[in-house]
């Protein structure tokens, strides 16, 4: 008989009331979003097909690629392989910085194709959504850089093990975000 | 390698899900008309990805009942919401 799966919550408990509070704001945008969309189908539809959509699956599949980085380096991190962690968590950053560049190329782009923010309704939220989660991107790479200095200790006290595992819920989220983001963005609008 | 070791596990096979899932919906959702079904099915495809990502990669598939359902619950919401307005409006 196989024991029974010890149930627990990752990181600290304050830390999900904060993550469920920026879901929550970011569910918010996407409904105005498609509220907006229902008044001009036609010229969102045609403003979609504007963006780079493969710009877009690559900044997908970079995220997803830096949330297993991020796996990787929690499981390095509790099985004591600190070296492994260190890296893992460095080809998170990596990724994370490889999305900031990819999304600069699509905003320049876009800008130059005279498809800037004033352009129409579709442009103005594709830039408020999209620059709001390049803030949380910034944030979880600093939040990222603070898990490669605790990586690197010896040891990490209960405390800091949830703070570790809270930040990396945090990169995740980042990650949840964007899949959202794209499908409405880049697929549905 | 030990790095493989750590990634023979269901996050690791829940990346490959996802990688697949994002070329999919790439593949479905990238020429389709206006209030065309697909889209429903598009972001019902995103909804499970950040299932996935939820359940695997944050931990919550162990995480106490109350908080993994507040979650599946928020995945669930949204894909209804979001397609809901998407038909309807």
């Amino acid at each position: 008989m196989t024991a029974p799966t010890v149930r627990r919550v990752p990181g600290e408990s304050g830390t999900w009331v904060f993550l469920f509070g920026d879901m929550v704001v970011f569910g918010v945008f996407f409904v105005t979003f498609l509220v907006e969309r229902a008044k001009a189908p036609e010229v969102f539809d045609v403003a979609r097909r504007t963006l780079h959509i493969g710009v877009g699956v690559t900044n997908t599949l970079v995220l997803l690629t830096s949330s297993l980085c991020v796996v990787i380096a929690m499981g390095a991190i509790r099985s004591g392989l600190k070296s492994i962690a260190t890296k893992a968590l460095y080809a998170a950053i990596g990724c994370g910085l490889l999305f900031i560049g990819l999304k600069v190329f699509e905003y320049v782009a876009l800008g130059s194709a005279g498809h800037g923010p004033g352009a129409n309704n579709f442009y103005l939220y594709y830039f408020i959504l999209t620059g709001l989660h390049l803030l949380h991107v910034c944030i979880g790479l600093a939040v990222l850089g603070l898990l490669v200095t605790q990586s690197r200790r010896d040891e990490l006290s209960e405390t800091r093990m949830a703070l570790v595992e809270g930040g990396a819920c945090f990169w995740h989220l980042v990650d949840l975000l964007w899949i959202f983001l794209f499908a409405l963005l880049y697929l549905v609008s | 390698m030990k790095v493989f070791e750590l990634v023979r596990n269901r996050a690791g096979f829940s990346w490959l899900l996802l990688v697949a899932a994002t070329i999919l919906s790439w593949a479905l959702g990238a020429e389709h008309g206006t209030g065309s079904l697909v889209a429903v099915v598009v972001l019902a495809i995103a909804a499970l990805k950040v299932r996935l990502v939820g359940l695997d990669f944050m931990e919550l598939r162990h995480a106490p009942i109350a908080l993994r359902a507040v979650f599946e619950f928020y995945c669930l919401a949204v894909w209804a919401v979001l397609s809901g307005l998407y038909l309807w409006l």
